[in-house]
């Protein structure tokens, strides 16, 4: 089988098979590709997941393209992403028309409330877990009081007073706090 | 012509916004969802609050990465079929491009100081747009005065953040949950109408 249908076939079934988010595709990836087809080594398969990580997009997206450029350059990149992409596009169309269809009926509208709440939780949740990683660069079972940081803090406080107060934008919030952040650990000499 | 020209705007502010929001999103689903709250609630004024939360339950709920289920129902809301593709390449397109470049060079790219710190101080910034979302949304929840919905939510909270159970589990629980209301006020609808 040529590499490239090989990747398009791996990435629809890491696509359909990851429900939960990114870091539900990472195990998926990882047996398609480091033990199924055998394309990558479990070394390599860890430095891209520290790297999906690290860089900004989905991770599932993240690691598609990472996969596709080692494998079989830009066409690689383009063939895991559309795999990755593919199964999400047809159902999440399918499910868009009849939410948009069926939301005004009062009984779907009963349904949905009850719901609307449970989804503010876990975005709360989210935000709970990158702001700890934020302050103590540790996931929350892990937390050691010690490696509090204090720059980290006083720019989540005064990145979520402008918020408040100047209805800022999110990228020039998060923009702003990368590069301030940056400068004042350069200028305070201290390893991040 | 005039509708023709308003949909090539719809997409380009689309296109534009999701390829923003993509290139500077740090984290899981939930992270760039309170980032499309902002821009296209807020900001745009292009859906209301409670559709936003909607989207967010069914891109949680469906399989393949959250932020491409989100805009392909965000964009099929906008523009439809086109509206769907459209926000689609702009959410791939700045991950594809920045891992593109860095695969080249990663264990560099691993190791460098500058952008270790860059990245831990983003997640601040990242940290406080969502509480800022959380904030004004959980008002909202408050605001309805329904002890059930306003429990749900701190039920959900505290199901996540303290015993850890799954995004999908929670919303499985609060849609049956939902469906038990509605049943109950059919039913009390029907004993009104008895009477």
């Amino acid at each position: 089988m040529p590499i490239l249908l090989k990747l398009f076939l791996s990435f629809i079934q890491v696509g359909l098979f990851s429900v939960g988010g990114g870091y539900a595709a990472i195990p998926l990836i990882q047996n398609q590709i480091v033990y199924t087809h055998e394309l990558m080594t479990l070394e390599e398969f860890t430095d891209l997941i520290t790297i999906a990580e690290m860089t900004p997009g989905p991770i599932s997206i993240n690691s598609a393209t990472f996969v596709g450029t080692r494998l079989a350059g830009i066409p690689g990149a383009v063939i895991c992403t559309l795999g990755c992409i593919l199964p999400s596009f047809c159902i999440c169309l399918i499910l868009a028309h009849f939410y948009y269809k069926y939301r005004n009926f009062s009984g779907v509208q009963t349904v949905l409330s009850a719901l609307r709440p449970a989804v503010v939780a876990l975005i709360a949740s989210a935000g709970l877990s990158i702001l700890l990683l934020g302050l103590f660069q540790a996931e929350k079972q892990n937390i050691v009081l010690s490696d509090f940081r204090v720059v980290e803090a006083i720019l989540f406080l005064g990145a979520l007073f402008i918020l408040r107060k100047y209805k800022a934008s999110a990228i020039s919030i998060i923009f702003g706090t990368g590069v301030v952040g940056t400068i004042i650990y350069l200028l305070l000499g201290i390893p991040a | 012509m005039k509708a023709e020209k308003k949909k090539s705007v719809i997409l380009w502010t689309l296109f534009k916004s999701t390829f923003l929001l993509s290139a500077f999103t740090f984290g899981g689903g939930f992270v760039i969802v309170s980032l499309y709250k902002k821009k296209f609630v807020e900001e745009l004024k292009w859906l209301d609050e409670d559709e936003m939360l909607d989207i967010t339950a069914i891109a949680q709920s469906s399989p393949g990465p959250i932020p491409i289920n989100a805009s392909v129902i965000l964009g099929y809301r906008m523009a439809g079929i086109a509206g769907s593709l459209t926000a689609i390449l702009g959410t791939a397109l700045p991950a594809m491009i920045i891992i593109s470049i860095i695969s080249h060079f990663y264990t560099q790219f691993r190791t460098n100081h500058i952008i270790a710190i860059a990245l831990q101080v983003m997640r601040a910034g990242v940290a406080a747009v969502i509480f800022d979302v959380v904030l004004n949304l959980g008002k909202n929840v408050i605001k309805t005065h329904r002890p059930l919905y306003i429990g749900l939510m701190i039920a959900a909270f505290a199901a996540a953040v303290v015993f850890d159970v799954s995004a999908m589990l929670i919303i499985i629980g609060c849609l049956c949950i939902g469906i038990i209301d509605l049943l109950i006020s059919l039913k009390m609808k029907k004993k009104e109408e008895h009477v």
